[in-house]
Formats: C-alpha cells, structure tokens, sequence
C-alpha cells in the first residue's frame, strides 16, 4: 500500500520536503500538501521593498507550482491534529488521514500581543516589512521620510530571519545617504539582546558595523507598549524610545492549528522535536520542519533547506520500519545586506558559532567581511530559489552539513562554543 | 568562571553569575542569592517565579524567556518586571541556579 504522507504548509520547507518525497519515494507514496493560500511569497526579497529594490507583486508565485505534477495541493486552513487518531481535520475540505505527518507550516506574526502595536500609527508611522503589505506602505513612508528619528525594533526572539532588522537598518543607513539626508536622520537599532547579535563572534562584528555606520545601539530592551500617538517604544522596564518612523519586527508564534491540536506544540505553538532527527517529541510519525520547529537555531530558509534533506532521508526509513539516520547539525546560513553594494556571510551550527573565513572552502564566499560578491550572491539567490532550492535539487559540492574547510578558526582551541 | 560561597556551600558560576553546576544549587541559598541581584524583599510571587523557573529548567533543559514566562507562570509580564526590574528571566534564573535562558538564536 502507498504511504500517504501530508505535509502541512507550503513554504520554503513544505514545498522542498514535498519535491524531494516524490522524486526519491515515487510510487510508493502519495504527497499532499495543504496550504491556506496558493501565494508563496520569497520572503527575502521584503527586505529590498521598503527602499524601492523590489516589488512585492514580483516577489510573490504560486505555490501550487512550484511543486511536482505528482503532489497534491489541497488549498485549505487547517483546523487542528489528531495525533491519536493519525487525522488532520481541514477547514475547507473533507479530513486527512495520514500515514506521516510533517508540519511545515512555518511562523505567523502576532503583532497584537504587543500593548499599541497596531493601534494608532501602525501603517502610518509604524510599520513592519515581515510582510508584503507592511514593506509596501513602508516603502511609501521611507520615500516621503524627510528626516527625524528611525528606530527599529525587534520585540523578542524567535524571529524569522534573525539578521533581517539588522539589514534593515543597514540599509536604511545607505539608502538616506543617496538621498542626501543622513545627516538629518537619526537611526536606532533597539533590541532585547545585550548585543547587536547573539553569537558572540558575529555580534562583536555586527555591533562594530553599526557604529562604523553611526547607528545607535540599545539593547536589552523589551518592548511593553507602542505609543503612536506619542511616537515611543515604551518598554517594560519604563525606559522609552523616541521615533518619528518605527520600523517593529513582531512576536511571532507558530500556526494557530498546532495550538489547537492537543499535546503538538509549545508554549508559542511551535513543534518540539528531536534536534537531529527532527522528529516529533508526541509522536514517532510526525516530523517538523522549517520555521514551525522548536529548535535551537535560527528560523531561516537555509535551515529549512539543510533540514529537507535529511528530513526525507527519515521518512524514507520510517515507511520502510528502519530506524532514522538523518542527522541535521543545526546548519545555517545567512547573507546580512550591509548597505553600499556590499553584504556579509555567516555560515554556523548548533555547535560552532559563526567565524571568519570563507565558504564553503577557501576559495568561496568571504565569512563575516562586508564584500561585493557576498552582495551579488545574495541578489543571485533568487534565481537559485526559485529554481533549484525548491524544485529541491542537489547542489554539487554543497551537503547539508556545516563545512569545516575554510574557516581557519576552528582549528584554534576557545573558538567553539560550550 | 568564578567560585562564591553562598549559604556557607562552595558553587560555580560563569561571568555573568548564572550556576554552572544547578545540582550546587538549593533553596536555602535564594535569600541569598536573590540579595546578589539586587532583590532584597524576596515575597512569595518572587518564590513562584523562582520554581517555576527551576521547574522549567528540569523538564525542559532550559529556562523560559520572559515571553513564555508570562504565558505559563499565571504571572503578567508587567508584574513580572515589577518583581525582578533588571530582567525577570535572567535575574529569576540566577536565583533559581539555572544557566541562563538560550532565548533564542
């Protein structure tokens, strides 16, 4: 009989899993995928939209697709899961049984749970660019801004993307600099970290390149109020920040069905699993991957690629009642946009933090240094997107897991984390 | 790293004061411990963080952040800073002798 295998989601990680199941399983499985819409958006490219680099209407596809002719597409919400009873319950079509089920549904803004956020100013002065609309109207306000105070604003970890507001500012810094205003533009980074970044390495470089650029860093600040009226980030501590224009990354929370299904998910509706396996902690036939993954790495398309390889390779050995062997390392990487035609690399996993050097071997991308190539590799990655990461295609001499060569740090003792 | 007497016991802690070692930590060293982080009054809301905290850590392996701290503890986040005003999630861990909260990467 054919394994039926549904996957929920039908992003980066969902449409990549779905790919590689019916190209290395074939016949012997029947693939769904279940998404509530049919746009899938290349989230990257909102990065570009609020400085008139990118339009979101081009950054959007349809996600039916960008899958193989073999996988089913159900366009539906999903209701919730039952883990005992091995059924998806959808909410605009009849219920799914699956043999093996993948929850690929990624992270949701909750800009609601922050006191003001969308209260008065939001869209106005207060904008987010995590989405197609939020990037678009804030492209409209950063085109008319004139001068005064940007401040941006990361709530509280986990973000998608986590260097996204850092680029952002980066950006912002470039983009009032052709214009002729820097001088009359103030740029704070405010954030609940105690540094520019989390790793340590790359914080120290990242803190460094906003004070090269002039950006004033707060940090271990969280957010408690948004006061548009009075243009201030209050936080919880009863410090507060002044803007003219907020540019705010929202909390996030994983999809709003995995709190709805008894025992799936965490506190923040994420997926706990298996940190290597990426299998579920509630049960042996459910998997999570991507963005909806509790895990202690960076919720990043890179981490949904890397995890799509092994991910499969452990489907394939559950169906076939052999034990898993996919083994992901907490790969990830990153292209940080730096401003002026030039970005940084960082390559790391759960082990090693991110090092200078180069990838994927000496003679590749500059680590953690602001160069043009890392720049045109970043635009370049669209293309590769669109055509090789999702197809979910293998790449010559890029594997899953973390390359050592190259970065010359490692080999020194003190440089990996404990 | 750095070694401390707390409670007439010897413990371990990193450079930021977190416990390396939550198997040196008990109870009878929160007084203590929660007067080194700058909390003199210790009243029983402090006392439901801490083991919550220190719950949190033994289930899960890590301590929550302040977000999952107001969603799980039955404790707002503004009374939260009202008891622990340097940070309720690092400052509760330190008391609770638990490394401090991976927060998110």
């Amino acid at each position: 009989m054919r394994s039926r295998i549904v996957i929920l989601g039908g992003g980066t990680a969902g449409t990549l899993v779905a790919n590689r199941l019916v190209r290395r399983l074939g016949d012997s499985v029947d693939v769904t995928v279940v998404d509530q819409d049919d746009s899938h958006v290349y989230q990257p490219g909102l990065l570009f939209v609020p400085f008139g680099r990118a339009n979101p209407e081009d950054l959007s596809r349809s996600r039916r697709r960008q899958m193989d002719d073999a996988v089913r597409f159900v366009p539906s919400g999903v209701d919730s899961v039952d883990l005992a009873a091995n059924r998806v319950t959808l909410s605009d079509h009849e219920d799914l049984d699956y043999d093996v089920l993948v929850i690929a549904s990624g992270a949701r803004l909750v800009p609601e749970e922050t006191e003001g956020l969308t209260g008065p100013g939001w869209n106005d002065r207060v904008f987010t660019f995590y989405t197609p609309e939020g990037a678009a109207g804030l492209q409209r306000a950063v085109r008319d801004f004139s001068g005064g105070r940007v401040v941006v604003n990361v709530v509280d970890l986990p973000i998608k993307c986590p260097v996204a507001p850092l680029e952002f500012a980066f950006l912002a810094d470039w983009y009032f600099h052709q214009r002729g205003l820097r001088d009359h533009v103030e740029l704070v980074y405010v954030t609940p970290l105690d540094g520019a970044f989390t790793k340590p390495v790359a914080s120290a470089h990242l803190g460094g390149l906003l004070r090269a650029k002039g950006i004033d860093l707060v940090t271990e600040f969280n957010t408690g109020r948004v006061d548009g009226e009075a243009r201030r980030l209050v936080g919880y501590d009863g410090r507060s920040v002044d803007f003219d224009l907020a540019v705010v990354v929202p909390l996030h929370s994983g999809a709003e069905y995995v709190g709805r299904s008894a025992g799936l998910g965490d506190e923040l509706d994420f997926v706990p699993v298996d940190e290597q396996t990426l299998q579920s902690k509630a049960a042996p036939n459910v998997f999570a991957v991507g963005d909806a993954a509790a895990l202690p790495t960076s919720k990043a398309g890179s981490v949904a690629h890397y995890e799509g390889d092994l991910l499969v390779e452990n489907i394939d050995r559950l169906i076939h009642d052999l034990p898993l062997s996919g083994r992901f390392d907490g790969h990830t990487n990153c292209f940080i946009e730096s401003g002026f035609g030039k970005a940084m690399l960082i390559d790391f996993n759960y082990d090693t933090e991110p090092l200078p050097g180069h990838f994927p071997s000496t003679l590749g991308l500059p680590l953690l240094r602001e160069s043009r190539l890392n720049h045109l590799a970043k635009l370049g990655f669209e293309w590769f997107y669109w055509h090789v990461l999702l197809p979910g295609r293998d790449l010559p001499g890029l594997g899953s897991a973390m390359p050592t060569r190259g970065k010359p740090g490692l080999a020194g003792a003190g440089l990996k984390e404990d | 790293m750095s070694t401390v007497t707390i409670a007439a016991a010897n413990v371990e802690l990193d450079n930021e004061g977190f416990f390396i070692d939550p198997t040196q930590w008990n109870e009878h060293m929160v007084p203590e411990l929660a007067r080194r982080a700058g909390i003199d009054e210790l009243t029983d809301r402090h006392w439901t963080v801490v083991r919550f905290m220190r719950e949190q850590y033994l289930n899960t392996g890590s301590g929550p952040t302040v977000r999952v701290l107001g969603k799980t503890s039955g404790i707002p986040i503004k009374e939260l800073y009202e008891l622990f005003p340097h940070g309720p999630a690092k400052t509760a861990a330190k008391i609770a002798g638990i490394p401090k909260p991976r927060g998110c990467i």
